[in-house]
This record gives C-alpha cells, structure tokens and sequence, in this order.
C-alpha cells in the first residue's frame, strides 16, 4: 500500500524537473502527453472504476475546449472565469447524455454514447455557432494575476499541476465510500441495488465528474494548440482515448497515464521516416496491427506485462 | 412511406392540369422528389444498417468495421467497372459474390475470436481494423477522390416538375434495395438457413445441442453482412463518388438505425433506416445547419420512450 | 518497478534520439530549408502536386538557386484537414526547422498555418488558400499571398452576373470559410449591380450529396446560381447539376475553381460555362505559352492555375531573396522586397497590396473543350479590400 505511492511521486518530480532539458517540440510532446493523460484518467473514473464503456467521451473534451476559446473571445480573459465556465460546460452535457444514456446497458450504452457525441460534433461542425469545419482560434491565452498562460513554462507547470491534481483526486475518490460503491457497481449492479444503492444516481453522478474533467483537459489542449477544431469531438478521438486505456491497462489510474505516454509516443514513432521509410506515411496501418495484437496478446495493458513478469519471478 | 407519396403523386398529377394551381404543384413535385431522394437513401442505409444488426443481433459482436465493408464495396465498383462496361447488374453479383468470400475469410481468420471478448475489445479491435483496411486501400488504389459512372442504360431521368429530371439510376437504386429486402425476408423467414438463424438468435447453446453447426452459421450471416454492406456501397458509388472516409460517415448513422430500430431486428432497421432517411432529407432543406444533428436528435427521443429501440426482436 | 522505467524510457529516448540526428543534419549544410505543407492525398490532391510543381519549376529555371542560395525540401501532407493543421505545421517550423513555410490549398488548414507563422515568426507563402482574413485581421509583413483572395474572383463574377440582367440569384458552396466568403463576394457585387440573393445553400465538407439541395433550387427558379467547389467536388456537382437537368435553364457560374483542372472529367457537362480567375489557360502572351511549354516539358502535363500559384510564389520568394542577396537574417528588407515585387506571370504582371495580396486583373472565361478559354476582362487590377488589416 505504501509503496504504490512511490512511482507516481517519482514521476511528477522529474516531470516537474525537465523544461530545461527539452528543445521545443519535446516540450510540446511532453505537454501533450500530459494534457492526453488527464483525458485518459476522466476516462478511466467511467471505464476502469464503474464499469462504463462510453465511446463519446471526446464530447466533453470539445466542448471544454470550445467554450475556452468562445468564452475568450477577442481579448482574453481569466483562468478563474474561463476555466470553471469549460468545466461546467462539460459536465452540464455530461448531465444530459448520462441521464438519457445510463436508461441503456451494455450495446446500447456504448453506441448511445457515441451517438450524442456525434450530436455535438454536428453542432460545432454544421452550425455558425463556432466556425464550423475549420474550427476556431484563440487569440490571447488566459491569465490569472501575473501568470500569462502564453509564457510556455507557466503552461508547462499549470499543465503538470492539472495532471497532479487530477490524479490525486482520483486515487482519493476511490479510496473513498463514492469510489468503493461504483467498484461494486462495476462488479454486479444488481446486488448493489438490492443492498439498497441509488445506483443510477452513482453512475450518473461519476459520469457527471468524469466529464468535468474531460473538460479541464479540453481547456488545456485549447490553450496549448491555440485552436480547436469539431474534429476533437470525432469518435476517432474517442476511440483514441479508449485505446490509451487499454494500452496502459484499465483498471488502475497508473494505467491511464501509461497509455496516454504509450499511445502519443507510438503515433510519434510510427510517423518518423528515418526509422519506419516508406511505411511512415501509412503510420496507421502500423498503429491498427499493434492495436489488435495489443488486445489480442495483452488485454490487461502494459501494466499487465509486469505482472506477468513479477508473478514469472515469484513463481520462478 | 411509400402509400402516402404515391398518394400525393395522384393529387399532384390531377392538380398542373390547372395554372392556378401550378405554385402548389410545384411544391407538391418538389415535395414528391425530395419524398422520392429520402427513400431512396434511407433503402441504402437499411441495406448496410441491416448487416450491422443481423451480425450483432446473432453473434453478439459489437464491429465498429461495418463501414469498412461499404467503403470497400464502394471501391470495389470503382475497379470492376472499366472491365464491365455495360454489365452493371452481372458486375453487382460479382462484386456481391467477391464480398460475401471476403466476408467468410474475414470471419474465419478474425472475427471468429472475437465472440468470448468483452464488449470494450471487440470495440478496439474492430476499430484498430477500420485503420488497417484504411490503410490498405491507400496502398492498393491510393487516396484520390474517383467517380463512377452509372452505367449507360441507367443514364439521363425523366422529368418531374418543370425544371428538374430525375436520375433513371437513383430509381434503379431504391428498386434494387427493395428487392434486397424482400429477399432478405424470405431467406429469414422462409428459408430453413433463416430457421437456424433466428434458433442460433434465440438461443446460441441450444441451438447448438440440437446439431446446428454454429460456426458455420455465424460464418455464413457474417459473409452475408459484408456482402449487404458492400452491395449498398457499390450501388452508392455512382451517386456519392467514391472517397476516403466514406465508411465512417455510414457507420455512425448506421449505429443510429440499429439503436432505433432495436438490435437484431431487420424490420426495425427497415423502418429506422427511413425515418432517418426523411429526417436528413428534409432536414437539409429546410434546416440546413442543423440538419446533421436531427437524425441524433430523433435517437434521443426514441431513447427517451422506448430504450431498447422500436422492435425488439421482432423480424 | 524496472518494467515501468524501461516501458516508458526507452520509446522517449529513442524517439529524443532520433529527432535530435534529424536537427542536427539540418544543421550542418547551408540551404534554404522550404517546407511544402500541401494536400498530397485527398479531394483536393492534384492541386497540392500541380502548386508543387509549379515551385519547383521555377527554381529549377533559376539553376537550383535563388538569391544565390541552394533550395533543400521538406514536405507534409496536410491531407486538408484543419483539425491537424497546428499539429502538422508544427513539424515543419519546429522539427525540421523550415526557413520558409509554403502552403496551402484549403483555407482552414492555412489560417492555422498563418497563426504558427504569426506566433513563431515564420516566413509563409500562400500559393492558393484564398481566407479572406489571412490578408485581413490577420494579415503580417511575413505572410505573402500568391494566389487570390476568396473575395477577388468572386465579385468579379457577381458583377458579371449583375451586367448580364440576373436579378435572383441561389449560392451553394461547401460550409467553410473559402465558399462562405466566396458566397458573399458574389453577393457584394451582386447586389451593388441590383440583383438578390433569395437562398446560401450548403453543406459540409467534402460532401457530394447534391441531390436535396439540386431539388431546392428547381423548386426556387432563380435566375443564376452561383457556386463554389473545388476539385473532386466541383466536377461531381457540375456533373451533378447537368444531369438533374437545370443547366439547361438556369445558368451555373462560379471562380474558376469550379473548372479548372476539371474539365475533362466534367465533359460535356461543363461546355460553355462562364467562371471568372485571374488565369486562363489559353492566355496568348509569350510570358504564358513560354511557361506552359517548360511546364509540359518537365512535367507531361498541362498547367492549370494552381502550377501557375506555385511557380510565382517561388518568384515572389526569389525576388526577395535577391534584393537581401540571400540572407535571411535580414527580415525585414526581405519582407519589404517581397511586397514591393512587380511579378512577371504567365497570368500578367501583378503587384502584391500592402496587406499581402496580389492585386490583379480577373478575366472572364469559357469552358470549351478541355480548356478555360479567356473571353474578357472582368475587373482591372481588383484589389482586396483587406478589410481588418492593420498593415
């Protein structure tokens, strides 16, 4: 118990520790890993934690993001305005799509999911809401007091701070009476709601969060990429997601991070030519093999491998 | 649907007889062809939509690849094309014939190890397929947009109102889907092959105890999807050109069809499939921007009064 | 715990190891780095060649050199995508550490590549992305148009339009920035000659299902329609449009883009279609036909005006080029330069505004045969009226 603590500590510090050594775009790798495992751990409360596979989980991400770059509008504004208007945004269509999409299990929780997110991705890609298929820019980054998100270390660290925090929450959250009821959720609704639990309200109310922090993730990767786009509302981002998970390995909030890394990282390495030639161009033919023998070979994720591994060495 | 549109085209006819009626009769012809251009989508998408459902109603995998099917189907006609020419319904039973041995290979070296998976990996690994078949056909036929041409005796229309014809081959397309999907019908309700397949639906280890081969059950109904899905593509191929991507547009709609119409059932699907079709159609006209985000609107309500979709099992 | 760090190390060092041999090499050698951010896949693939083309074309008749300076290419296909516009020009101006940037052909992906320009002081070249705002309120001394601006060919056609005696007019166009603005330079000049524009009818990118909106036309009668499409799109919706029969009685204008590079996939649909652009293929000036017969020669094709885009924006680069004698730390004479250039191209000679857009004649042509045949001069010397530019 103790000791899972040590890894995640580890990690932040040198996290913490690495501006210096990074040349610009590591540094916005970098970021980018980090903004991605936010994303993935959001996930990670629905999937690994209760149980519920959502495949539209990328709504909530656009819609943080968006409402980041309206509420901005031409001159900017501050974090402590924007950032919770793009959480509660999140979880407000979060609220919608949970209460009418939870009525569905299994299948039809899953396609359901999907389907209301493609409802957002409509909205932003046909509408003059926002800019339609070219998406917006944000033209001045939030600030709060002195701190300019434009300044690529203060973004650096905010962004570290968000993936902490996050991620603390979570581990908290799941130590907690909240966390141990989605847990039995997750293991067999029926008995949970004979012993008395509102499950539906459990599994909305995680929804709820799961969105909200979607939408912080969404309100970093706006400010990072300066522009947003309906394609982050796509089910392809979705299924990204999802594959982060399963990458790293569901079921533990180490897992969601693994996989964000792993994920950015494959797509990165797939695209280099001077290692893949030729092949680098269809980088996604390469990303699709790995998947499925990934799911084939290692349904548990990464973290699966070591276990495997710790038990080869206990059991000799 | 279909009474209440030739209903109108019989008050419609009676009615240009007359000048001061001719604003009403060329809504009521407007009206007529933009009835005529959602059923005719909506025919295509239940051919598609109609695999979807029979696969995971039967063998309970959830395949994110359905609109891969179409894509290739699409492609498909694109390539057969220069060496049929004028043959355009032997080449759609080729192309379905090549579809369908496709399908079986694909069930038998892939497909067939997903059932015992759970939901959240049959979603991946199908989904990891849809890039590896995007991927292929880059490599194979490249990435450029392509027209197909309907084939001579299907080209020109006739006329509707006063400005517009009406494509021979947007005609061919709903007949074509309407004899699918009576056959369709008669093989699952009327075949002994349609026997064992609502018996493997019912009830996978039973039917299996009285001797059904269900290997080669699933073998088949999933050969037979492809081949529903890549038939619609080919027939799709003259009217929406043929592009990358196009199986991705399909599919999303598609998973709406099938909600709404309830998983496994074919009559649901039918009628989804033109109920989504109307939404669009007339959507686009007279809500252009939101016209996308009707047809999702629709499933949301649907889901509001009836969660498992408007039949459930019913063929 | 060892599995942890060798899961998660090995691939970033890797990956860090292979990104710094690539910054190094660039390094070492002394040409100018041009990055090629082009639709190489996609509806819009054979204009991202033909731009290349053109380019390359004239810098080959330079010698390899301009300003003295050696050319070294680096390419990344946009695939017209704007949702990975920032991700993609972030390779050119960080990975490979591009001098000049040169791109691209659809107006989303190039505002994108406009604000990475702004942000990272990137020299870009624009050799056909015709966002209006791109001269407009995002408009910089470092970002130069070659092409147009979606504004331009479209009034032209408006005013056109306007002369022949329309009075209603229907506009249908994919829903982007390109064809909204297209839609309303049309409608400016439209409406300034006395007509109006009863319905914008459009629908996403890049689709082709034209039927519901083809049937909404023949129900409105209006008196011309006015649309933008380019590539795949525009020769499905001319073709489209014929055969739902309307050509017949409503004529169908439109930018050249509608026709250009087209025609032979559109056939007999297209015959005897007017559009207006600032190129017409069979310009009788020995600037074009000596630029047409080099550009068959080295490339068995005939030009079309995206070649034409690509082989001045080269010339608007070597131009600068030569005024600073190569070097590139001398940004702002090299900017000023690159606007004060007169351009000798095969469409005429053209000037480039304050605001970074060419200011040229736009001609009026006739689709006959495989060719956009020049018929008059629509509007002399148009210029943009880079409305926002603080320039």
């Amino acid at each position: 118990m103790k000791r899972s603590w040590i890894v995640p500590v580890v990690a932040a510090l040198v996290l913490l520790a690495l501006p210096p050594v990074l040349s610009p775009y590591l540094h916005d790798l970098v970021v980018k890993i980090a903004i991605y495992a936010v994303f993935a751990l959001s996930l990670e409360l629905l999937v690994g934690v209760t149980g519920l596979v959502s495949l539209g989980h990328a709504a909530f991400l656009g819609i943080g993001a968006y409402v980041t770059v309206l509420a901005s509008g031409d001159s900017g504004g501050s974090i402590a305005r924007i950032l919770p208007l793009a959480v509660l945004a999140a979880a407000g269509y979060a609220l919608f799509v949970g209460a009418l999409s939870l009525r569905t299990k299994g299948v039809y929780f899953i396609m359901v999911t999907l389907a209301f997110a493609q409802m957002a991705y409509f909205v932003f890609h046909d509408t003059k809401l926002a800019g339609g298929s070219d998406g917006l820019f944000l033209y001045v980054k939030p600030t709060l007091v002195t701190l300019s998100l434009d300044d690529k270390r203060t973004m650096y660290y905010a962004v570290m701070l968000a993936l902490v925090v996050t991620y603390a929450l979570l581990a908290l959250l799941q130590r907690s009476r909240f966390g141990h009821a989605l847990a039995g959720i997750r293991v067999n609704e029926q008995r949970m709601r004979a012993a008395g639990y509102p499950t539906f309200r459990y599994k909305l109310a995680a929804f709820v969060i799961a969105g909200a922090l979607a939408g912080l993730a969404g309100f970093l990767l706006a400010v990072k990429d300066g522009a947003v786009n309906p394609e982050l509302l796509s089910w392809h981002e979705s299924g990204a997601v999802l594959l982060m998970l399963i990458l790293g390995g569901i079921g533990h909030l180490r897992g969601a991070v693994i996989g964000a890394i792993a994920f950015t990282l494959l797509k990165e390495l797939f695209q280099l030519e001077a290692l893949l030639g030729p092949l680098a161009s269809h980088w996604q033919l390469t990303l699709g093999l790995t998947i499925i023998a990934f799911v084939a070979l290692l349904p548990k994720g990464l973290i699966g491998l070591r276990r495997r591994f710790a038990a080869g060495a206990v059991h000799g | 649907m279909a009474g209440g549109c030739a209903a109108l085209l019989f008050d419609g006819l009676r009615l240009t007889q007359a000048d001061s009626y001719r604003i009403a009769a060329v809504d009521l012809a407007t009206f007529l062809v933009q009835c005529l251009n959602a059923v005719q989508y909506g025919l295509l998408l239940f051919l598609v939509a109609s695999g979807l459902t029979l696969i995971f109603g039967i063998m309970g995998v959830i395949n994110l690849a359905h609109g891969s099917f179409y894509m290739i189907g699409a492609y498909l006609a694109f390539a057969l094309a220069p060496y049929f020419g004028d043959w355009f319904v032997t080449q759609l039973i080729v192309g379905v014939l090549l579809a369908a041995a496709f399908g079986y290979l694909l069930e038998w070296a892939f497909f067939s190890f997903l059932y015992q998976r759970e939901h959240l990996q049959q979603v991946l690994m199908t989904y990891a397929l849809i890039l590896v078949f995007e991927e292929v056909r880059s490599l194979l036929v490249g990435n450029d947009v392509h027209g197909v041409q309907a084939p001579p005796w299907l080209a020109g229309g006739f006329r509707l109102g006063e400005l517009m014809s009406y494509p021979w081959y947007r005609v061919f397309a709903s007949v074509a889907c309407v004899v699918v999907a009576i056959g369709l019908y008669w093989v699952v309700n009327r075949t002994r092959l349609g026997m064992m397949i609502r018996a493997g639906a019912s009830n996978r280890d039973m039917a299996r105890g009285l001797g059904l081969n269900i290997r080669l059950l699933y073998r088949i109904v999933f050969a037979g999807g492809v081949a529903l899905a890549a038939l619609a593509g080919m027939i799709a191929a003259p009217l929406s050109s043929v592009y990358p991507g196009m199986g991705g547009s399909v599919l999303i709609i598609c998973f709406v069809v099938v909600v709404i119409g309830g998983i496994g059932s074919i009559t649901g699907a039918l009628i989804a499939s033109l109920l989504v079709g109307v939404v669009d159609t007339f959507g686009k006209v007279f809500f252009a921007e939101y016209s996308g985000v009707g047809v999702y609107l629709l499933m949301a309500v649907i889901l509001v009064w009836r969660p498992e979709g408007l039949m459930k099992r019913a063929y | 715990m060892p599995f942890h760090t060798f899961t998660i190390k090995t691939p970033l060092a890797a990956a860090a190891l292979a990104l710094c041999a690539l910054g190094a090499h660039a390094q070492a050698s002394a040409p100018i780095k041009v990055g090629f951010m082009l639709p190489y896949t996609g509806t819009y693939a054979s204009l991202g060649n033909m731009i290349e083309s053109g380019f390359k074309l004239y810098v080959q008749e330079q010698g390899g050199k301009l300003g003295g300076r050696e050319i070294q290419y680096f390419k990344v296909d946009d695939e017209s995508e704007p949702s990975k516009a920032t991700d993609n020009v972030n390779k050119l101006i960080k990975r490979d550490n591009v001098d000049v940037l040169v791109g691209t052909v659809h107006s989303g992906v190039a505002l994108a590549m406009a604000k990475a320009a702004k942000d990272n002081s990137t020299l870009l070249i624009i050799p056909n992305a015709g966002a209006d705002a791109i001269t407009g309120p995002m408009c910089a001394a470092n970002i130069v148009r070659s092409s147009f601006s979606n504004w331009q060919p479209a009034y032209a056609m408006g005013k056109v339009a306007a002369e022949k005696g329309a009075k209603k007019a229907i506009t249908i166009t994919w829903n982007y920035a390109a064809g909204a603005e297209s839609v309303k330079g049309f409608a400016e000049a439209f409406e300034k000659g006395g007509g109006k524009v009863v319905k914008d009818l459009n629908l996403p990118f890049p689709g082709v299902e034209f039927q519901a909106l083809l049937t909404e036309i023949a129900a409105q009668k209006p008196d011309v329609v006015y649309a933008f499409f380019a590539g795949g799109g525009a020769v499905k919706f001319v073709k489209d449009y014929a055969a739902a029969g309307l050509n017949k009685t409503i004529p169908l204008y439109g930018p050249g883009f509608l026709t250009d590079g087209t025609l032979e996939a559109q056939g007999a649909a297209a015959q005897g279609m007017l559009t207006t652009l600032h190129y017409a293929d069979n310009l009788d000036t020995a600037r074009n036909n000596a630029f047409r017969k080099s550009f068959a020669l080295t490339y068995k094709a005939n030009a079309d005006v995206y070649a034409v885009q690509g082989y001045d924006a080269a010339q608007i680069l070597g131009a600068g080029l030569t005024a600073v004698k190569g070097d590139m730390s001398k940004r702002d004479a090299l900017t000023a330069a690159m606007h004060k250039v007169t351009v000798d191209s095969p469409r005429g000679k053209f000037t480039i505004s304050p605001a970074g857009n060419p200011v040229q004649d736009i001609y009026l042509r006739e689709a006959k045969g495989n060719n956009n045949e020049y018929r008059a001069v629509a509007i002399k010397a148009l210029a943009d009226p880079a409305r926002g530019c603080k320039l």
